[in-house]
């Protein structure tokens, strides 16, 4: 059995995997926003650098193999990952107390998990316009991250291309696939995984929002789980249905 | 010890001479003194004050507070204007002129400032506007809507703060020492946060007491 | 006919030269915009139809590249080269000249439709600037104000480009110091019979021997990667791969610019002995879209080198032997230089580099192992087939044997392209160029940045290092600053440079290069404290190692090597105690003064506290 040593244990993987898809598969949580063990790889939000035998590199573009030995949850490498986390909230415009996504997101998740008390930076203010188009989904792009789920999952698993990405720089957005260039007169439909994957509110359900009461919503639930399992190695549950 | 209820500031008033406090006795048998309270000042900008209600929502423990704490200026008090403070926590984003005053007193006579909640920190609900023309918001509110009286203006009275073309959260105004995330943050962890700067400590909230809304 | 319908027959007669091909969209949007001028939606859609993309997929690979406009822009659109040693040239001042005799801001078109100017990173013309691209075809060199008031008449009158002053468009080579390969005659056919004479496998043994390593910065030991590649497995029906980076954009870069004119003979050589020992059949040259005017140029040697039998169909009579060349011009992409983002680009996507592994040697261009050298690389390992690895390991250091070609810029007497053995001292190079000699003669040299922006920053007290991997390593750029320049000035230009070209697929590059631009900024408008200093360094910190390429990874080199080197700059500047706001909150009340009509003291605010 092939193993690896991550934060002192043992881990063992499987021909192809990386370092991300071995930990997720032992149940040792390593924060990350644009991996999906249903799509293909990525390397953009940088949130899985660990220090691989003294290298940083990302946890989802490396090869696992033998005898390497990885540093995760270490102060250092957390503190890489807040500020991170820090430059996606000033890049765009993260209200969270009137977003209904709020308590079920992962970039406010990773905020929390990685002990981010304020953005630091000075924030973008971005005026991105809002595309409501669509009768039964809508598109916040002041809240995209540009992890990239809904263009791979359209591409890979929808099948459909509704999603692609424009610009460069700063400057780089989502963009619809439609004649119009809205969503709207686009392939999109509410079952589609590209519709379903956003990990943050910029994709989301028209007329649903703050149906979970405050205690019970996912963050919720995980931060109660953290407090009152200390003993577990942290996990971090995959109960999205979005990654069935 | 001074009254809890004799909410009088001695520099807000000329205090005849009867009234003024006798130099507390130090012995000699009980060389060591009671540790000096550490004073606090607070205040809201554009804020909607949710942070000073949760702030009363420590409840009962708001009495070992003040044990340990006096509140120097802040909407608890009737002090207008701060002394030198060990903390000032900070409500509330930048929206005007009045607001960037406060916020510079504040930062000028307190040791360690705080921004306290999502609007002090990243602008919050009133920095939603900032999509907006300040200057067409005005025209649009003042002189443009139906049901105006005629000759309906933007108010101009030179006592009114001007409001600035975006709000700002305050660490972009002026160095912010912590931040206390929340709207508002939970009284738990009001008291998590004040119990370690009250102890010398460097406040570090975990999971749980960590919000953004 | 309408504008439009000859737009749509442009883009037909494209779309039918490339077979519809999918990789071919990077070439297929360029040549559409040089007969379209822009590409509007329509174009972009017809496109799409005509390869079998989503319209959404290729806006998305159009909108990446800096010279592809989606904005109509003038019949001639004027692109400034906006490095530093450009602005030290007075580049800036001309074009704000040209905008104001044209009635318009920089990045502006003016009303009737005739002109717009803006700016573009280093053009690679460095040494005869201030220089301009016009339509991104044709470079302007020299210019002056009496030629930029010369250029507003004509561009005012839609006078079209062939009928301007054809001295504007001189470009010389300005080889300052020839070695053996500068100073070597063109070169016909002498290393491929070299190599056929001595066969695959010794030719890669007298690489081996030469201890070759890449021009292009990374200095990876040349037959390794030829190694590599050779015994990569070949997809069924496809072939290894012979890439030439012609895409020299990091700033301050111009000496392949002198190679493919004068020695294009000995590059295309270079990559024909690879082909040979690897057993490729597709030669690819990544030509940057800067240096679209040489396309012409070279697009000639390559139909001589066929005609003579050096290319194309068994080569020099080889049966098997076949080999050909393709150029493919890039499209404004600094990123593009990343060897695995250039194949990105060549595959007709946006450039954003690979995951890696795999490497390209493995997986490269449509999956084929594929060599990607520098132009620079192939030139002398044409030499060495010729000559043999023994003769180029006898020049320079052990570990950097051979020559390297320099181009100089900046404020010297010389600017040029130099080419000297490995383990030169810098002053050396300085002395040869004149260095300190630019607009005021005898002014001492206060810095050189060694590898362009992305680079080394050295020192006066440092000029006795050498020029070497084990030293002081560069891809050619050398930039020189003489005493009455500034610095932070010079550090902030160059994190403009980073932000304007960071592909925008991670997030610590995307947003973490803008982030330091506008703590730059807001220094240089005076404005900044220890604060600044602060996030800067922790700025710099995450950018390396967190980065998904090395673009991020050296977006703050030159950042730290000034504020070691040349703390002063940084520190008049950092002199405020307190925490300044870097935006103007007295300019923020604008809005509301205008509207209540108020100018009292309260409707004012003081800039600090």
């Amino acid at each position: 059995m092939s193993t690896f040593r991550l934060d002192g244990a043992e881990v063992p993987f499987e021909d192809g995997d990386t370092l991300m898809s071995a930990a997720v598969r032992a149940g040792v949580h390593v924060p990350h926003l644009c991996w999906h063990p249903r799509l293909g790889q990525s390397g953009a939000c940088r949130l899985c650098t660990v220090r691989v035998s003294g290298r940083l590199a990302a946890a989802c573009t490396t090869r696992a193999a033998p005898g390497l030995v990885v540093e995760n949850r270490t102060p250092e490498l957390d503190e890489r990952r807040r500020m991170l986390v820090q430059m996606l909230f000033v890049e765009g415009n993260h209200f969270c107390p009137g977003c209904e996504k709020s308590g079920d997101c992962r970039l406010q998740s990773a905020g929390y998990e990685l002990g981010m008390t304020g953005p630091e930076f000075d924030e973008f203010h971005p005026q991105r316009a809002v595309d409501a188009s669509h009768p039964r989904l809508w598109l916040e792009f002041n809240r995209c991250i540009l992890c990239k789920l809904c263009v791979r999952a359209s591409h890979e698993v929808d099948g459909k291309d509704v999603f692609a990405i424009g610009g460069h720089g700063i400057g780089t957005r989502l963009l619809v696939n439609s004649p119009s260039g809205r969503l709207g007169d686009s392939a999109l439909e509410p079952e589609d995984l590209a519709a379903r994957v956003c990990p943050v509110g910029a994709i989301l359900p028209k007329r649903r929002g703050f149906e979970v009461p405050i205690g019970a919503r996912r963050v919720d639930v995980e931060d109660a789980a953290a407090a009152g399992a200390a003993a577990e190695p942290g996990r971090h549950p995959e109960d999205d249905d979005a990654r069935s | 010890m001074p009254d809890p209820d004799d909410l009088r500031d001695a520099r807000h008033e000329a205090p005849p001479e009867a009234v003024r406090e006798a130099p507390r006795e130090t012995s000699r048998e009980t060389p060591r003194e009671t540790p000096r309270r550490l004073r606090i000042a607070t205040c809201s900008l554009a804020g909607c004050f949710g942070c000073h209600m949760s702030l009363m929502d420590l409840d009962e423990r708001l009495f070992p507070l003040f044990e340990r704490v006096e509140f120097d200026r802040s909407p608890l008090t009737d002090i207008k204007h701060c002394g030198p403070c060990d903390i000032g926590l900070v409500e509330g984003g930048l929206c005007n002129a009045e607001n960037v005053h406060v916020l510079r007193e504040f930062r000028a006579r307190c040791r360690v400032l705080v921004a306290v909640g999502a609007c002090a920190i990243n602008g919050g609900l009133p920095a939603q506007r900032n999509a907006m023309d300040v200057g067409q918001i005005l025209r649009s509110v003042y002189e443009q809507r139906p049901g105006l009286a005629p000759g309906s203006a933007v108010p101009n009275d030179p006592e009114l703060p001007l409001p600035l073309a975006r709000v700002h959260p305050i660490h972009e105004v002026v160095h912010v020492d912590h931040f206390l995330p929340g709207c508002p943050p939970g009284a738990d962890a009001i008291w998590a946060f004040l119990g370690a700067l009250l102890d010398g400590r460097e406040p570090k909230l975990g999971r749980g007491l960590v919000r953004y809304d | 006919m309408t504008e439009s319908d000859s737009r749509a027959a442009s883009v037909a007669q494209v779309l039918h030269r490339h077979g519809g091909r999918r990789d071919a969209l990077v070439q297929i949007l360029r040549e559409v915009q040089e007969q379209t001028r822009w590409l509007p939606r329509e174009v972009l859609a017809q496109v799409a139809a005509g390869v079998g993309l989503t319209p959404a997929k290729v806006e998305g690979v159009a909108s990446f590249y800096r010279f592809f406009h989606l904005r109509e822009v003038g019949r001639h659109h004027l692109l400034f080269s906006d490095n530093v040693t450009d602005r030290m040239t007075g580049s800036r001042h001309l074009a704000r000249t040209l905008c104001r005799r044209l009635g318009i801001a920089p990045g502006q078109r003016t009303p009737d439709g005739l002109a717009s100017v803006d700016f573009a990173s280093c053009i690679g013309l460095g040494d005869q600037g201030p220089a301009a691209l016009v339509n991104q075809q044709r470079a302007l060199t020299r210019l002056d104000e009496p030629r930029v008031v010369q250029l507003a008449d004509l561009l005012r009158a839609g006078e079209p480009m062939e009928n301007w002053p054809a001295e504007w468009f001189e470009i010389d080579d300005h080889v300052r110091r020839a070695d053996v390969l500068l100073g070597a005659p063109p070169m016909r056919g002498e290393a491929l019979r070299a190599t056929l004479a001595r066969g695959a496998d010794a030719t890669l043994d007298e690489v081996a021997a030469s201890r070759l390593r890449g021009r292009g910065g990374a200095g990876f030991a040349t037959a390794d990667k030829w190694r590599l590649a050779r015994t990569a497995a070949v997809p069924e029906g496809g072939t290894r791969v012979v890439v030439c980076n012609a895409d020299e954009g990091e700033p301050g870069t111009f000496k392949d610019r002198v190679l493919l004119r004068r020695h294009a003979d000995a590059v295309f050589e270079g990559m024909t002995v690879a082909a040979h020992v690897l057993g490729a059949k597709r030669g690819l040259v990544y030509l940057r879209g800067e240096y679209r005017y040489l396309l012409d140029g070279l697009q000639g040697v390559l139909a001589r080198r066929r005609e003579a039998g050096l290319l194309g169909a068994n080569t020099l009579g080889v049966a098997g032997f076949d080999f050909d060349i393709e150029i493919h011009v890039g499209a404004g992409a600094y990123v593009c230089g990343e060897e695995s983002a250039l194949i990105e680009s060549l595959e007709g996507k946006r450039g954003t580099p690979r995951i890696r592994p795999p490497f390209p040697v493995q997986r490269g261009y449509l999956g084929q192992p594929t060599v990607v050298n520098n132009v620079e690389t192939f030139v002398a390992a044409a030499h060495i087939a010729t000559r043999g690895g023994a003769w180029w390991a006898g020049i320079g250091t052990p570990e950097s044997t051979g020559t390297k070609l320099h181009s100089v810029s900046g404020d010297c007497a010389r600017p040029g392209v130099y080419e000297y053995p490995f383990g030169v001292t810098l002053e050396e190079i300085l002395h040869d160029c004149g260095a300190g000699h630019g607009s005021a003669p005898g002014r001492p040299v206060q810095a050189v940045q060694v590898g362009g922006a992305s680079g080394l920053c050295l020192a006066e007290h440092e000029f006795g290092r050498r020029i070497a991997f084990e030293d002081v390593p560069t891809a050619g750029a050398l930039m020189v600053f003489d005493a009455a320049r500034d610095m932070f000035e010079v550090a902030r230009s160059f994190a403009h440079f980073f932000a304007h070209e960071s592909c925008g697929f991670c997030t610590p590059c995307r947003v973490g290069t803008e982030l330091v631009r506008r703590r730059m900024d807001k220094i240089a408008e005076g404005h900044g404290s220890m604060f600044d200093g602060a996030t800067l360094e922790a700025l710099e910190s995450l950018l390396h190692g967190t980065t998904h390429c090395g673009l991020g990874a050296s977006a703050t080199n030159a950042l730290r090597d000034t504020l070691a080197r040349f703390r002063p700059a940084y520190e008049r500047r950092l002199q405020a105690p307190d925490f300044q706001p870097g935006f103007d909150l007295d300019a923020e009340l604008e809005a509301a003064r205008r509207v209540t009509g108020r100018d009292d003291p309260g409707a004012h605010l003081e800039r600090h506290g």
